[in-house]
């Protein structure tokens, strides 16, 4: 499965990983809806560690699509908001 | 449905609205490729200007140590001609640019983040437009039109999401280093107002320097005065700068580390 990690860039994540992935989702997800920003913080963290640990970078000359797309490291909670109603997004 | 799906599909969907999209399907790869072009050089752009705005940063803390080092040195000769108030106020001020220098290096750790991103970026998209390049040339030449369009759409979704990322990237760095400038700008004013006191000036003119040059030249005075009226010989004054290196070494100490 391709993942990308906006602002890193794309990562083949091996299938066995994504459960354990899901249930970092699901933990990041709970503080965005909660509002809490420093649940937020330490579960994106989490998420992403557990996508970079488990997977290699996808090579960078394919034009392949992602099945998955994660926020940048640094985003704020306000910004995984804005990602999640399309606000936050410059494409091209 | 979870976060990362979400996200997902929403920025998929609004890199593909992003798309231009020709009549012709094969144009649109023409189309799409200058506008990846365009990204290349904006962020480019983008690297060089991040560049800048730290080298203007590392500016900053070079003149803002230079001025610590100055005020140093005044609280130095303030103590030595016995002049603590002047000291004390050379050493508060020395202090206050200790906080601003420490600000400083937290915002050019950040901008050296920026760069670095902004530069791997760089390097991914290129990676990309270049296999775009590629697969254009392919479907061009190997398919007609009708046939073309699942490829095109594969390589233009590809394609998208990349520059998707980058331009979201791009304004990521824009927005930080542009809170940054304003930062910088305020302490540019505040070293050209000479709050701060124009280190650019040799000598430096400031009311510290002032009080302990018109000190200094009359205690210069008064020693020359001394020494001729005692008409001491040098051997002299080195043994009792001796003696007083023994009696006092802590003292010595303090000096010499104060001083480097």
């Amino acid at each position: 499965m391709i993942i990308r990690i906006l602002g890193e860039g794309q990562f083949d994540v091996p299938e066995e990983a994504i459960e354990r992935l899901n249930s970092l989702d699901e933990a990041v997800e709970k503080s965005v809806e909660a509002g809490d920003r420093e649940s937020f913080t330490g579960a994106l963290a989490a998420l992403l560690t557990g996508v970079r640990d488990s997977a290699v970078p996808h090579e960078a000359g394919s034009l392949d699509t992602s099945d998955l797309i994660l926020p940048p490291a640094d985003a704020t909670l306000e910004e995984v908001r804005d990602l999640l109603s399309g606000d936050g997004l410059i494409p091209g | 449905m979870s976060l990362m799906k979400r996200i997902s599909l929403i920025f998929r969907s609004k890199a593909n609205r992003a798309l231009d999209r020709a009549e012709d399907p094969r144009e649109t790869l023409d189309y799409s490729y200058q506008r990846q072009q365009d990204l290349l050089v904006k962020v480019r752009r983008g690297v060089a200007d991040v560049a800048t705005s730290r080298k203007r940063v590392e500016l900053q803390v070079a003149q803002l140590e230079q001025q610590q080092a100055k005020l140093q040195g005044q609280a130095e000769k303030a103590i030595s001609v016995g002049r603590e108030d002047l000291a004390r106020e050379a050493l508060t001020r020395k202090s206050g640019l200790t906080q601003q220098i420490t600000d400083l290096r937290t915002q050019h750790a950040q901008l050296q983040g920026e760069e670095e991103k902004l530069t791997l970026a760089q390097q991914r998209l290129q990676a990309k437009v270049e296999a775009f390049r590629t697969r254009k040339e392919t479907i061009k030449a190997t398919y007609t039109a009708a046939e073309a369009q699942t490829k095109i759409n594969e390589a233009m979704s590809g394609i998208g999401e990349e520059m998707g990322d980058v331009g979201m990237a791009i304004q990521r760095a824009e927005d930080k280093t542009a809170q940054m400038q304003a930062r910088a700008g305020a302490i540019d004013e505040l070293l050209a107002s000479g709050a701060l006191e124009d280190v650019s000036q040799p000598g430096g003119s400031d009311d510290i320097s002032r009080e302990l040059d018109a000190l200094s030249s009359g205690s210069d005075v008064e020693a020359e005065l001394a020494r001729l009226k005692s008409g001491a010989q040098p051997q002299a004054i080195e043994s009792s700068d001796g003696d007083i290196l023994q009696a006092e070494p802590g003292k010595t100490e303090t000096t010499d580390e104060g001083r480097a």
